[in-house]
């Protein structure tokens, strides 16, 4: 086997490190090393977004970045979302909305979503379906989902 | 209809509460079947055949055994020997014996100490094939000199002559079709094809073995029914069936395709190989296409007659479907609901099941009723447009009602075809006008849901708080209607209500979250099971005030004297009750099993509007109509997501999806990038209407809602293609080249 390479990064605000095999995606190393499991793993090769994370800000597939890669950077996923007992009001917009069936998307939707209204607060509908094109979801034809995202970046934009 | 009576009884059923397992699905907390890691755990990879139809010569793990790390490598030689039928196809499927069947078949597999070194060492196995030729195509493999599959494979269906790849035959029908067609002003026959697609769930399948010497361990895994993982499994290794609990995770969408085995038994043999340690497998998504599922894929010839003012007098078919190497392609259920939707006097199906170098089709949405609702929904079409009739008049003056024989045979019950027609008919989409290149299309689809084996338990706790076991797995927000419905049945909140999904070991056999019938049976189950409890409580009241159970009601989560001749006492609560259960009899809790035969179909109408771009013949959807029976929606916001969902699965059949098959025998799309499922940008808002016609086989009047939705898309969208750009495609998917082709003027 490879010699191991030694990571320190910042999961949601945490400093963690790690050793990974050079081959390793983030993905692995978030879900088989500091066991991050809310990441998920639909397709491996970027198409699906189910392991959608933040690097340093930006929204990334997991999967296309390689663990090594995340050194230094700070990597921010839906575990990282509500404070304490309080969800994010994507969160809760999801629940409310019954924006999920199965849920295995939810977390990188969760995520990629938040990431565009930090960028803008007031998204239409069709810059929001394309923002959340990579992102599949296979049970609820998105309807609902677009109804959750924008009813929670009207109460966002109320809020602030 | 007693609807609006209906509406007004329920306290809980039709409100929208939030799902009890949200907060877990939205926080990254649920954990499906990857999501656990255990002490001493191994992985496993699989090794996978690039052709389609081999010999497999020999194998070779010499030098992946010699690698530090890899404990077990595995082969159809550790299996056991002797196997029949439905077993047999399951063993051979998940691991090949002496020829490779389709890309992507199984061949050999091993167990390392980590994932990467797994694979590493699958690629070191070495295995030699002598290349056969292959047929993948369901037309090319009837004919005459085509490869054949596995010879002796046909049951005592099929007729003499035919090729070895055709194993099973139907021949269905009644009337006099000839007089039927002599009625007729009309008749048209079309030939269509559609192409395999896959349930594209985005949860990858993933399990954890753990088995000893002994033939006894776990399993956990990512399921629509444990039972069936459990059953067949144990099959495959020749094991007793309740040697193995199995314990489900989150699931991560099925849609019929975890309803079968594929890596499970793989991960026990592993374990067992490997001293018991536990082998945790997961499939990427390479090996999701090419080795699970999809669907099936079909060729059809639909003939159908009609009177100028559009009864429908006659319908024949003709289904010829593929479902991989083995028999099981739905042409069954595909002739039976060919013409479900309508009263035709003269009518007669015929089915062939043919096997090719293909996976293991496993069940998909209505296995079978999309193919065929796209051929005889769109014959109807063209036959309304000849003769200048509206879709859904001529729908309503054909529908099945309440006491109409089905072409399939049996006479309907109260049923809700109608009902969605008119809907349809009086909803804005249908009215709203189009513009230069847009179409509308209008269909309609059938699914006659199911029963099945079914075990459920209530148990009251302390404190009058009730917890509700069942056996299917919640795919789509099934623990909330369970949950409604024991509130309803005990006149308690929501709230107090906890759905546990039990594993193997606490209930009977349970069939699987399939053939819409979870909120049906399960729901069933769940309130005869408070029924039980209910009376316990009625009795231990009646006890304490010295009284005859009989003269007990229970109203509100309370037991109250039925009269003023019952006695004077004050009602006593659940939790008064539960708080002194120990002392009064001991635990109180409520069991139901059955296999419930009171289950009821649901029809569906769907109304679409696109618009195709006529230099790339790109379709846009730009509205979209389900209507759809659901007797009664217990929860109607998952109900809505159902028919959300079901359509948009259903409009990626019709416009994009496709196995597409090299001269090599070889999946060409196995990613999604090329596979490619509907997007975000791709769909519109999608409208609903749920239409209640109760089921007078549950006690809330619930029909399953899951299937009927997949069904109407193809032949609504199709039509709409044909209404925007005057040319009738009879192939999916009606993607862009195909598309541009025909309004060219090129044979497609």
């Amino acid at each position: 086997m490879s010699k191991r390479i030694h990571v320190s990064t910042k999961v949601n605000g945490d400093e963690v490190d790690y050793l990974c095999d050079s081959r390793e995606t983030l993905l692995d190393c978030l879900r088989d090393h500091l066991s991050v499991m809310g990441v998920k793993e639909g397709c491996g090769t970027g198409d699906c977004g189910a392991c959608s994370v933040t690097l340093d800000g930006r929204l990334v597939c997991s999967c296309l970045v390689l663990g090594v890669e995340a050194e230094g950077k700070e990597v921010a996923t839906v575990e990282g979302m509500a404070e304490g007992e309080t969800l994010h009001p994507l969160q809760r917009k999801f629940i409310e909305h019954a924006a999920l069936q199965c849920g295995i998307c939810t977390p990188g939707i969760l995520v990629a979503a938040k990431n565009l209204l930090e960028r803008n607060p007031d998204p239409t509908e069709t810059e929001l379906r394309y923002w959340l094109a990579g992102n599949l979801c296979r049970c609820t034809g998105y309807d609902k989902i677009i109804r959750a995202v924008m009813d929670a970046a009207a109460e966002m934009r109320e809020a602030s | 209809m007693a609807l609006d009576g209906q509406k007004t009884a329920y306290k809980y059923i039709g409100t929208t509460p939030n799902r009890p397992d949200g907060l877990d699905k939205v926080t990254g907390r649920a954990r499906y079947g990857a999501d656990i890691n255990v002490p001493g755990m191994l992985h496993g990879a699989v090794v996978r055949s690039p052709h389609a139809h081999a010999k497999i010569v020999k194998i070779d793990a010499t030098k992946a055994l010699a690698m530090e790390g890899v404990k077990a490598v595995i082969t159809r030689a550790d299996f056991p020997e002797g196997l029949e039928g439905e077993d047999w196809d399951l063993q051979e499927n998940c691991m090949a014996g002496e020829k490779a069947l389709y890309d992507g078949h199984a061949v050999a597999a091993v167990a390392a100490t980590t994932p990467l070194l797994a694979r590493d060492a699958a690629k070191l196995i070495d295995v030699t094939y002598e290349i056969l030729p292959h047929v993948t195509d369901v037309d090319e493999a009837m004919k005459e000199g085509a490869p054949v599959i596995r010879e002796g494979a046909a049951d005592f269906s099929v007729p003499e002559g035919l090729h070895p790849n055709v194993v099973r035959y139907f021949d269905s029908g009644r009337g006099d079709l000839d007089k039927g067609f002599a009625e007729a002003d009309l008749i048209l026959e079309r030939s269509f094809t559609t192409e395999a697609a896959h349930q594209g769930y985005i949860e990858p399948h993933a399990c954890l073995g753990q088995m000893g010497a002994d033939g006894r361990g776990e399993l956990w895994v990512c399921t629509q029914g444990h039972w069936f993982m459990r059953r067949m499994s144990t099959a495959v290794l020749g094991i007793e069936t309740t040697n193995i609990r199995v314990t489900p995770s989150e699931i991560g969408g099925g849609f019929g395709g975890k309803t079968t085995i594929f890596i499970e038994p793989l991960s026990l043999a592993l374990s067992r190989k490997a001293g018991g340690k536990p082998v945790k497998m997961v499939m990427s998504r390479n090996e999701v296409l090419r080795a699970t599922g999809p669907t099936a894929s079909a060729s059809m010839d639909v003939k159908m007659g009609m009177t100028k003012d559009g009864r429908i007098t006659a319908a024949h078919g003709t289904f010829r479907m593929q479902g991989g190497a083995f028999a099981g392609a739905p042409v069954d259920v595909t002739t039976m609901l060919a013409f479900a939707n309508y009263d035709i006097e003269h009518v007669h199906h015929i089915g062939y099941d043919v096997m090719t170098n293909r996976p293991r089709q496993a069940a998909y949405r209505a296995p079978g009723a999309p193919m065929a609702a796209f051929a005889t929904e769109s014959v109807i079409d063209e036959m309304c447009r000849e003769l200048g009739l509206d879709p859904i008049d001529t729908r309503l003056k054909n529908a099945a009602k309440e006491g109409t024989r089905a072409t399939f045979g049996p006479k309907y019950g109260p049923i809700g075809f109608v009902e969605t027609l008119e809907a349809a008919k009086a909803h804005p989409n249908y009215a709203e006008p189009l513009g230069p290149n847009q179409g509308r299309g209008v269909a309609s689809g059938y699914w006659m849901n199911w029963g099945g084996e079914t075990s459920a338990s209530v148990a009251i706790s302390e404190d009058g708080s009730v917890t509700v076991s069942v056996g299917t797995p919640d795919i789509g927000g099934s623990r909330a209607s369970m949950a409604l419905m024991a509130a309803e049945a005990f006149g308690i909140p929501y709230e107090n209500v906890r759905v546990n999904i039990s594993d193997t070991g606490a209930l009977g056999v349970n069939e699987p979250t399939h053939g819409s019938r979870a909120t049906y049976a399960s729901g069933l189950a769940t309130i005869r099971s408070a029924e039980e409890c209910i009376k316990k409580l009625c009795k231990r009241a009646a006890d304490k005030w010295g009284i005859d159970a009989e003269a007990v009601v229970w109203e509100d989560g309370r037991a109250k004297p039925s009269g003023p001749n019952a006695g004077e006492f004050p009602p006593m609560t659940i939790a008064e009750i539960a708080g002194a259960m120990g002392g009064t009899g001991g635990p109180i809790s409520g069991h139901y099993e059955d296999s419930p035969s009171g289950f009821s179909g649901s029809f569906g109408t769907h109304v679409v509007d696109v618009e195709v771009d006529p230099e790339t013949g790109r379709t846009t959807i730009l509205r979209y109509l389900v209507v759809q029976d659901a007797g009664k929606a217990i929860h109607p916001a998952y109900v809505e997501g159902q028919f959300q969902g079901g359509a948009a699965q259903g409009i990626g059949w019709a416009l994009n999806e496709e196995y597409v098959y090299g001269e090599d025998g070889r999946l060409q799309n196995p990613v999604f990038l090329d596979y490619r499922v509907p997007v975000a940008s791709d769909l519109p808002m999608i409208d609903t209407v749920i239409v209640e016609v109760p089921n007078p086989g549950h006690p809330y009047g619930v029909r399953g809602v899951g299937e009927t939705g997949i069904t109407p898309p193809l032949p609504a969208v199709a039509n709409a293609v044909r209404d925007a750009t005057g040319k009738r495609i009879c192939k999916l998917p009606l993607r862009p080249s195909r598309v541009l082709a025909a309004i060219q003027g090129k044979t497609v």
